[in-house]
């Protein structure tokens, strides 16, 4: 299965992730959560790599640490006021309960109660071009989907401008 | 220790409500998008741990994985629209000010 070197990258990699994005939400000037959150989408996809996903990988790193993060960042200059708002509700006590019921919750259910069925096999690798295959499949493809998915980016786009457009 | 499905399905629950504390517990909706983001990517890695030990020879986990993706990108690329333009109406992002929808 799983070779011990990347047994080792996954708990440096799970932890550091985790710690980022706690300090995401922990901390209160916004624009160190925003390069916090750039180290979280990396550790992400360093987790992908580990799951032999290495085309997820790139495109973790390219959307999410390049593009997402980038619109967050202009977001953050484009608000910043001199007087910080990044502090808690007044709901940040019932949500930390929210919050750990839930992650007692989802691991209870997803490992304690499901027995899930391994497969033994090796995954495919490299995935690039296995994925395209999978995507444009002619008879269980996903064609439709990836063409809706297009309408949906550009429908977003248009969206984005039309509502931060002068009047 | 050997690490197998287990472990992933864990940190995709930890960062999952990790994320949620914070769209919940935060006031400035651009910490909440960051927030969504963190959801979305926990999402993600659940789909691709799937993907990897349950049915490796298929893609099917990581094809979703894609479309999650996209929508995340027109997520953002929304989300972030609306806040530039109430921070242009009200001077502000804070979640327990924009209010007018209430009552």
């Amino acid at each position: 299965m799983i070779t011990d070197g990347a047994a080792f990258a996954f708990w440096v990699l799970a932890v550091g992730t985790c710690l980022a994005a706690l300090s995401v939400v922990l901390l209160r000037n916004i624009f160190h959560a925003a390069l916090l959150l750039v180290l979280t989408f990396t550790g992400v996809a360093g987790i992908y790599i580990v799951l032999s996903a290495d085309f997820l990988a790139g495109v973790q790193l390219l959307i999410y640490a390049g593009a997402i993060s980038i619109l967050i960042i202009f977001a953050v200059m484009l608000t910043r006021r001199p007087v910080m708002t990044g502090g808690f509700s007044r709901f940040s006590i019932s949500a930390a309960i929210v919050a750990v019921t839930l992650v007692i919750a989802l691991i209870w259910v997803t490992v304690g109660l499901t027995d899930w069925s391994i497969s033994s096999e090796s995954p495919i690798q490299p995935t690039t071009a296995p994925l395209a295959n999978a995507l444009f499949d002619r008879t269980n493809g996903w064609v439709l989907p990836f063409e809706v998915a297009s309408i949906v980016l550009l429908a977003a786009m248009i969206g984005a401008i039309a509502i931060v457009k002068d009047k | 220790m050997s690490v197998g499905l287990n472990h992933f399905l864990v940190l995709s629950a930890v960062l999952f409500s990790i994320g949620m504390y914070g769209v919940l517990a935060k006031r400035n909706v651009v910490v909440i998008l960051m927030c969504v983001e963190i959801m979305l990517n926990a999402v993600i890695i659940a789909l691709v741990a799937f993907s990897r030990f349950v049915t490796p020879t298929l893609l099917t986990g990581q094809v979703f994985a894609i479309f999650v993706i996209t929508i995340a990108a027109a997520e953002a690329a929304v989300g972030l629209a609306l806040l530039i333009s109430i921070y242009r109406n009200r001077e502000n992002v804070d979640v327990e000010e924009i209010d007018l929808l209430k009552m």
